[in-house]
């Protein structure tokens, strides 16, 4: 593999919003056009910057939810924290021709290429499907045929982030199979999961252990320790479950 | 110069009354929570607190002892050196003089020692004469774990990291030695009125 | 409040070491000095600001400090004491091309 070029310290640099798109009520994706963008590996996210013009300032981490082949438009999804301080920003304020401030990208032990190979499970609840969209698109933009499930935990349906196109790359026959789990509400005839992520479900999902998969696992700090204990349980090598968390509420 | 991004206002805070708030410092409603590490959990028979290090003889209460002392009920303002300030904050403890009644010492500093191995230092006399207390209850009720329960230090006047949580004694000591953020660059002394955050401020 | 509620991961604080390292450090390997657990940094426990002044990071087993990191006005602090040591690859990418 190429030796990567010189590295620098990581500086903050503008992006500015080409794109909104409405993924579900309460969720955003903000398209960003950033000059120079290094480009990324799936998995990474940036750190955003927003300053008020008494100085006040306040970060957040977003993982990028575009694929590294699209180039420097980079995405973020934002799911907006109904008090939160920075979502209802990007949610509300930030318009198509705005600049924000990045620092990215960051990350190199929740990443994921197709040249590491799988078997690979893919585990998000809420927001923490983002990071692993990012792999998803990657593998679809590569053609790869890397035996790969995602369990994705949502309250409803209509919380599902990127459901229509999570659908189109199941339906491709490529290897990839999407298990969903609606905790809180399902719509009538619904033949998904319907509870939340427990050791049985894992057990059904997840590739067996002998199979050596990569293990995937991100959302809120609480589902994540959970699953990615159960899956050690379960016999997976504690380096093989990658984890990243996003906090109490999930981002 | 750095970027303001466009109509970016952030949680609400605001500057209360002229001359109350110090220097980088804003008010906040709610009471954020900082840690650095677990929540400790010490079941109260297990609590003790106790006056250790350059004294003449060592002093130790039991919870149930320690809630037998006088207590005091205090109405004060905090300043989080993370910048959040917190006003008309309402405590009940003992006063730290009550706690050092009769030690004979020429110690001029303390090291206070939490349960989760937290320590901070400070002169003996900004936790005497009135200045610190060991509390207890927060806003009428019993001060929560996450917020330092059953029992943490309280010396308003400082930086409330100076403040700490989950405090089981104080140590008395012959010269100055830092505490945990104090080792990792900030403030020996942390005096919010001049804005001494870091060492070197 | 429970403890998943205050506690992240190393890979939140890749962003802010990479202010001082030039390789990505959340997939650097650390042991510890307590337990002798070696994992990496993004798997380890992170207690960090805004609910902290500084960034600790612990032990997933056994909760000791590895590392704490301060920016303290102008100058970075950085405590290691928690590790035995601390392992990086060479040329571990920061952000690379496809």
């Amino acid at each position: 593999m190429a030796r990567a070029a010189v590295q620098r310290r990581l500086t903050w640099r503008l992006g500015r919003v080409t794109r909104r798109i409405d993924e579900t009520a309460r969720a955003k994706s903000l398209v960003l056009n950033v000059p120079d963008w290094p480009g990324h590996r799936a998995g990474q996210h940036v750190d955003v910057r927003l300053t008020a013009p008494d100085g006040y300032q306040a970060e957040r981490s977003y993982s990028i939810a575009s694929a590294p082949e699209d180039g420097d438009q980079v995405a973020l999804t934002v799911e907006r924290i109904e008090d939160g301080e920075v979502s209802p920003y990007l949610d509300d304020e930030l318009a198509e021709g705005d600049q924000l401030e990045l620092r990215g990208p960051i990350g190199g032990y929740f990443v994921w290429s197709t040249d590491m190979g799988g078997p690979l499970l893919l585990v998000a609840g809420g927001s923490g499907i983002c990071p692993l969209m990012a792999m998803l698109r990657h593998r679809a933009a590569r053609q790869s045929h890397v035996p790969t499930r995602l369990l994705y935990s949502s309250r409803s349906l209509d919380d599902v982030i990127y459901r229509k196109e999570l659908d189109s790359l199941a339906g491709r026959a490529d290897g990839l199979e999407v298990f969903h789990t609606l905790t809180r509400s399902q719509p009538a005839g619904w033949s998904g999961y319907s509870r939340r992520i427990d050791r049985d479900m894992l057990a059904e999902v997840a590739f067996a252990p002998a199979q050596d998969p990569l293990c995937m696992v991100c959302g809120p700090t609480p589902l994540v320790e959970a699953v990615a204990t159960t899956l050690v349980e379960l016999g997976h090598a504690p380096e093989r479950v990658k984890t990243e968390r996003f906090g109490p509420t999930g981002g | 110069m750095t970027f303001i991004s466009r109509a970016f206002r952030g949680r609400p805070r605001d500057q209360g009354q002229a001359g109350r708030l110090p220097p980088g410092q804003y008010l906040v409603r709610d009471f954020p929570v900082l840690s650095a590490g677990p929540t400790p959990r010490t079941p109260l028979i297990d609590w003790t607190f106790s006056i250790t290090g350059e004294v003449d003889k060592l002093k130790n209460w039991t919870w149930d002892e320690f809630r037998k002392l006088p207590t005091q009920t205090i109405t004060r303002d905090i300043h989080c050196v993370t910048k959040w300030s917190k006003q008309d904050t309402v405590w009940e403890g003992v006063s730290v003089d009550t706690l050092l009644e009769g030690v004979d010492t020429s110690a001029e500093y303390v090291m206070a020692f939490s349960d989760g191995g937290y320590t901070t230092n400070l002169p003996l006399e900004d936790v005497t004469g009135g200045k610190a207390w060991v509390a207890f209850n927060f806003d009428g009720a019993p001060l929560e774990a996450e917020h330092g329960g059953p029992a943490r230090l309280l010396v308003p006047h400082l930086y409330f990291w100076k403040s700490a949580k989950w405090v089981r004694g104080l140590q008395l000591m012959a010269k100055d030695e830092p505490g945990f953020w104090e080792t990792y660059g900030y403030h020996m002394y942390g005096d919010p009125w001049r804005e001494q955050r870091y060492s070197g401020d | 409040m429970d403890e998943t509620q205050l506690r992240l991961d190393g890979n939140a604080a890749a962003g802010m070491l990479r202010e001082v390292f030039v390789h990505e450090m959340s997939a650097a390997r650390g042991a510890c000095a307590s337990c002798g657990a070696i994992a990496q940094m993004g798997s380890q426990h992170l207690y960090m600001y805004p609910l902290s002044p500084g960034a600790v990071l612990r032990c997933q087993y056994c909760d000791n400090i590895l590392k704490v990191f301060v920016h303290a006005g102008e100058h970075y602090r950085l405590g290691l004491q928690g590790l035995t040591w601390l392992e990086i690859r060479d040329g571990a990418e920061a952000g690379t091309n496809v």
